[in-house]
């Protein structure tokens, strides 16, 4: 598999602000990418300096190895974007729009994919609608419909689903993902952690301009979370010393980070031992969104 | 060259799309000045020997079509920047080349379906010649060109509408105001008459006319050369701004 997108020491300035501050990463034809951080990490600045709205102040980007800057009419033709603003042009329909944006990519008689997308993201019966009738969820299916009408290798969509309702969202990703197994690369920032953890493959997460995690979804999480058992006394019981040094209490459940699932029996026997009674006993799994504060708040001294 | 005419072509639809803003009402402004000029000195005033009216003409068409040509790539680029849809245009593989071709030629478009409306509206109101037509063509583009072209480096420069506007009000509209539309250079005192020659305006305006009546306050040659100048050093900063990205690329 070649190089859909290569990342190569990238950085960007806003006056004193180092919105990105070194950013390396490639990401790998076929892939289905993450970007996660929290609001003003850089996330929209990256892919900006990625498809030509923004000019890096160092480094150097590449879409399916054409270089962003020397060769941009390339890459730009290899790319598409969906912007994280929801913007439309008030002057047209839906369909008018995606035939100019074809136009744009030197593409005529675009209709029958077009037709394909608008079906795909249940924009069929709006076709004919001017941009500014639509509801902001319809406007930012438009956005994704104008994103693919040139069939890009390689997708980036910046917050796609803020404010798409339930099912779309679901019909969204299962077109994503279909394009994504036909072989498009796509690159994905989302605040919905969930749909990450669901989603993609592997995760950069950047944090003030800095990547501070880079892994595939499944090591991040074994990495990072692993399992928490946790425990709701009874009434008048007490846990034993030994745990009580090592559990954290929330919501009124003891949570005892496990280091492995042979612990489970240990942390059994001791509280058999010690006579203490329990009403309820849960073993989670630790989710993406404990990575992500985990990272968050442990990465301030890494700077 | 699909990416450009497809440019080229939104560019029109926008300003077609409101034809009664953008194309009949700076018509009908064109008229009211027609009426009210040529009432009040038609019948006293004669230019290079052509009734006053008649000079009006001429003048009035090419102060519409440069103003609306202006108006055209300025407002649209404002606009889609206001609007943040400028990233349509930002996303895909258009040159810097086809990006300035499409707004200048439809702005010229639309200063050339304006000054033709005008001289549509006004014909009736005084005999008019068309000795050289080629000149009235070459004009009418060619100014249309570099306020077209001026345009986007004004929609590009600025960051709301009142900064454009004054760019409108003070500087636009004072130099076509101030060309010699309403009057022969030789009319002005000497200081004014050389004033008015570092104004581009004059010679659009100036050689224009020639194509209408055959005389004129410069030498058609020298007004078209002041012209074709001026068009290519705007073209050329033009596309230098592009090419840098400035306020279009962060
Ligand atoms: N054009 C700009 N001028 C000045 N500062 C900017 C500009 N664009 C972004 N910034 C700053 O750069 C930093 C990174 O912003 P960016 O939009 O990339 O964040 P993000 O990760 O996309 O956040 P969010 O999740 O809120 O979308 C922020 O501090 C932001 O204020
Ligand atoms: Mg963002």
């Amino acid at each position: 598999m070649g190089v859909a997108v290569s990342i190569d020491q990238v950085e960007k300035r806003f006056g004193p602000l180092r919105a990105l501050d070194g950013v390396s990463l490639q990401i790998a034809e076929g892939e289905f990418f993450g970007l996660l951080g929290p609001n003003g990490a850089g996330k929209t600045t990256l892919i900006s300096c990625l498809a030509g709205l923004a000019r890096p102040d160092a480094g150097r980007l590449t879409v399916m190895g054409r270089d962003v800057v020397a060769d941009y009419r390339a890459a730009r033709r290899l790319l598409g974007v969906v912007p994280q603003e929801l913007v439309f042009d008030p002057f047209f329909s839906v369909r008018e729009t995606l035939r100019i944006q074809s136009g744009y990519f030197g593409i005529r008689n675009n209709d029958d994919w077009i037709d394909e997308v608008l079906a795909n993201l249940d924009l069929t019966a709006k076709a004919n609608t001017n941009m500014r009738r639509l509801s902001g969820g319809m406007k930012r299916r438009v956005l994704v419909a104008q994103a693919l009408v040139h069939k890009p290798p390689v997708i980036v969509l910046d917050e796609p689903t803020a404010g798409v309702d339930v099912e779309l969202r679901q019909g969204l990703w299962q077109f994503v993902q279909r394009l994504n197994r036909e072989g498009h690369t796509v690159i994905l920032t989302t605040h919905y952690l969930e749909e990450a953890e669901a989603l993609c493959g592997r995760i950069a997460m950047l944090k003030q301009g800095r990547i501070v995690a880079l892994d595939t979804t499944s090591n991040l999480l074994a990495r990072f979370a692993g399992h928490t058992l946790s425990v709701r006394l009874a009434p008048g019981a007490a846990l034993p010393d030994a745990l009580r040094a090592r559990a954290t209490e929330k919501d009124g459940f003891w949570h005892l980070r496990l280091g492995g699932l042979a612990e489970v029996e240990a942390i059994l026997a001791a509280l058999r031992t010690a006579a203490c009674a329990f009403d309820d006993l849960r073993l989670t799994q630790a989710d993406l969104e404990d990575v992500f504060i985990g990272l968050m708040q442990g990465a301030e001294g890494a700077r | 060259m699909t990416g450009f005419r497809t440019l080229l072509y939104k560019e029109v639809l926008r300003f077609w799309k409101v034809g009664f803003q953008t194309v009949a009402a700076p018509v009908l402004t064109a008229l009211l000045y027609l009426l009210i000029f040529s009432h009040v000195l038609d019948r006293h005033v004669l230019v290079h020997g052509v009734p006053y009216t008649a000079f009006l003409i001429p003048g009035l068409v090419m102060m519409s079509l440069v103003q609306n040509a202006f108006a055209n790539s300025s407002s649209s680029l404002i606009q889609s920047k206001i609007t943040g849809s400028v990233v349509f245009v930002l996303l895909p593989p258009i040159s810097y080349l086809e990006f300035f071709l499409a707004y200048v030629v439809a702005a010229v478009l639309r200063g050339l379906m304006v000054g033709a409306g005008v001289l549509l509206v006004t014909a009736w109101f005084a005999p008019l010649s068309f000795v050289a037509p080629l000149w009235i063509i070459a004009f009418a583009v060619l100014g249309g060109g570099i306020l077209g072209a001026f345009g986007m480096i004004a929609g590009i420069w600025a960051d709301k509408f009142d900064q454009l506007a004054g760019f409108q009000n003070f500087l636009i509209l004072p130099l076509t105001m101030l060309s010699g539309v309403f009057y022969s250079l030789h009319s002005l005192p000497a200081f004014w008459q050389g004033v008015s020659h570092f104004n581009p305006v004059f010679y659009m305006i100036d050689g224009f006319r020639y194509g209408f009546f055959g005389v004129s306050d410069v030498a058609p040659e020298s007004s078209l050369a002041v012209v074709a100048i001026s068009f290519l050093a705007v073209s050329a900063a033009t596309l230098a701004m592009l090419r840098s990205g400035y306020k279009l690329r962060s």
